[in-house]
């Protein structure tokens, strides 16, 4: 319980409110001091200087507040988009649910963030273009869950009542709809954040993200790739920053899965 | 019998192909951001602008640049590469096989790790070995190949000298890449594997092949595995669209010269037309791949293609 529960979820809280916190803590993640450039940590300076001579460490809370802004961004768009025009598809049925399962079949021909590497690319480097990307190549998976949730809950007692007694379409999908297929939307969506954090330090590793002297997790990983041999350091630890989130996201989703019942997850299965 | 089957589905995956060169086209022409600006720079003269944009054919109205792309692409002609001036689909080809060696060595290794993992941590279910497996997995999710790669470089190649830090020479340089890239998919496929064994071990026809007397590995391997490798052909074909997208990052991590490096490379030069055509090229693969997952699953599955 303590490991699939407890470490996880502290990882997250404490993502989160350095990501929520942080700009109100004296950190200076762009000061250039020369004498200390590439330096390794010590007591005072946990975790040393990159090679221009920033400290690491308050550059590694500045991109917790980078991942977690757009990992939110993105899901909460997608999610809500992509469960909106997936109910309602599902629902109205007939030529429009058709020409969504196209739809949603040619988005999922690209494979993972492929298209989001090549949108980014056009759009040029900056965090909005990154959200919108992620997001553009997001809402897929939400729309494809929720059609396929909602066929298989449409046809109850409950809802048929809802419709003899003459309830107006938009609210049988908001109260007698969304409510029981929100379980497997609110899991995919936890593994999704996991996957939207990847996502942008991906990005941003390609050069495609988060415009210097900003900080992400990728943009360090990628300045430090340059280094490795005399201060691999500026790699570590934003990797090991990194890692912890998404070892923990999924961990916590697993133990949501579990938790809510919900079977299977992922992609076509 | 076979064709109703199979026919159905070649058409929806060429539905799909059309469907797909549709939005990559559009959303890279009407995505924000205007080429021409970014390839000349803001400063550019007007006169110039208009210059490049006819020599682009951006001028026209899209649903006409759309046709004349696809005009194109009927005789295999992808256009030409801004930056290099050559022929796409000649870049194309040069760098394909570098991709395919890449993608061929990261599945043998994640089928040789996983088939292991997953059998051992079913069997072996809730021990420390299943646990030890699951673990292993669950890292191999949680590592992105851009941090993944560069930690190799750093041990087996500047710590230890074992391999090559870049490139693609002689053998040794395809273990580290192929390490990053394979990890992540041995990760999935041993997690897909664990459970549907699983699934399989408790069905009646175990009980039935225990109950005859056979061995607990004819049981596991001839009976249990056999069956429960089918949904994991699927799962490889879908896997393989992470592969081909985690080759953009891993190739371009250790200079390896496929598509997916190439993608990166032609963004960063604005060359548009190659990042366009290499994006296609790898989704069409995709697509290919997942209907001869689809083919060869019924194939081997009477079950799947009779059903329907």
């Amino acid at each position: 319980m303590m490991f699939r529960l407890g470490i996880p979820l502290g990882i997250i809280l404490l993502w989160a409110s350095l990501a929520v916190l942080g700009q109100f803590l004296p950190l200076s993640p762009n000061s250039i001091e020369l004498s200390k450039i590439l330096l390794p940590g010590n007591a005072q300076e946990w975790l040393g200087f990159d090679d221009l001579g920033r400290p690491i460490f308050d550059r590694l809370i500045v991109g917790a507040r980078t991942s977690f802004f757009v990992a939110f961004s993105v899901v909460t768009v997608s999610l809500i988009v992509g469960s909106l025009l997936g109910t309602i598809s599902a629902y109205v049925g007939g030529w429009t649910d058709l020409a969504f399962v196209r739809v949603i079949d040619i988005f999922l021909a690209f494979p993972g963030i492929l298209l989001a590497i090549a949108l980014a690319g056009v759009m040029g480097p900056g965090i909005d273009n990154v959200v919108i990307a992620l997001s553009i190549v997001g809402w897929v998976g939400y729309a494809r869950l929720a059609r396929a949730q909602v066929l298989s809950v449409k046809e109850r007692d409950h809802v048929h009542a809802a419709v003899a007694i003459g309830t107006r379409p938009i609210r049988i999908m908001m109260r007698h709809l969304l409510p029981l297929i929100s379980a497997p939307l609110i899991v995919e969506a936890s593994f999704g954040i996991a996957g939207v954090v990847i996502g942008e330090a991906g990005l941003s590793f390609l050069g495609l993200g988060v415009q210097a002297p900003e900080a992400s997790w990728g943009s360090m990983i990628r300045d430090g790739t340059r280094y490795m041999l005399v201060a691999p350091h500026m790699v570590i630890a934003p990797g090991l920053a990194l890692m912890f989130v998404v070892l923990a996201i999924n961990l916590l989703g697993d133990w949501l899965r579990d938790w809510l019942d919900v079977k299977g997850h992922g992609r076509r299965e | 019998m076979v064709t109703k089957f199979f026919l159905p589905r070649i058409l929806t995956a060429l539905g799909v192909i059309f469907g797909v060169v549709c939005v990559v086209f559009l959303l890279l022409h009407l995505v924000p951001g205007d080429p021409v600006e970014v390839m000349l720079g803001e400063s550019a003269q007007p006169a110039d602008r208009e210059a490049l944009r006819q020599a682009l054919g951006l001028d026209q109205p899209i649903h006409l640049q759309l046709l004349s792309y696809f005009k194109g692409l009927a005789q295999l002609d992808l256009g030409t590469s801004l930056y290099s001036r050559r022929p796409i689909s000649e870049i194309l080809l040069e760098r394909l096989p570098a991709t395919i060696e890449l993608g061929l060595a990261s599945l043998i290794l994640a089928l040789t790790l996983a088939i292991p993992l997953g059998v051992i941590a079913a069997i072996k279910k809730e021990t420390a070995w299943d646990f030890g497996a699951m673990g292993f997995a669950l890292f191999g999710v949680s590592i992105p190949n851009f941090w993944m790669g560069p930690m190799l470089i750093l041990v087996g190649a500047l710590w230890l000298g074992w391999f090559p830090v870049s490139g693609r020479e002689g053998m040794g340089s395809i273990v580290l890449p192929a390490i990053t890239l394979g990890t992540a998919m041995a990760a999935i496929l041993s997690r897909m594997i664990r459970s549907t064994l699983l699934e399989v071990l408790t069905e009646d026809f175990i009980r039935t092949a225990r109950s005859k007397g056979l061995t607990e590995w004819t049981v596991t391997f001839r009976h249990g595995l056999r069956n429960a490798l089918l949904p994991v052909i699927t799962l490889l074909g879908l896997q393989l669209g992470a592969l081909l997208s985690g080759a953009v990052i891993t190739e371009t991590v250790f200079s390896w010269p496929g598509i997916g490096s190439l993608v990166v490379e032609a963004i960063h030069r604005r060359d548009y037309p190659v990042v366009q055509a290499a994006v296609l090229l790898i989704s069409f693969s995709y697509v290919m791949v997942n209907l001869f997952t689809d083919l060869v699953y019924a194939w081997v599955d009477p079950r799947v293609r009779l059903s329907k």
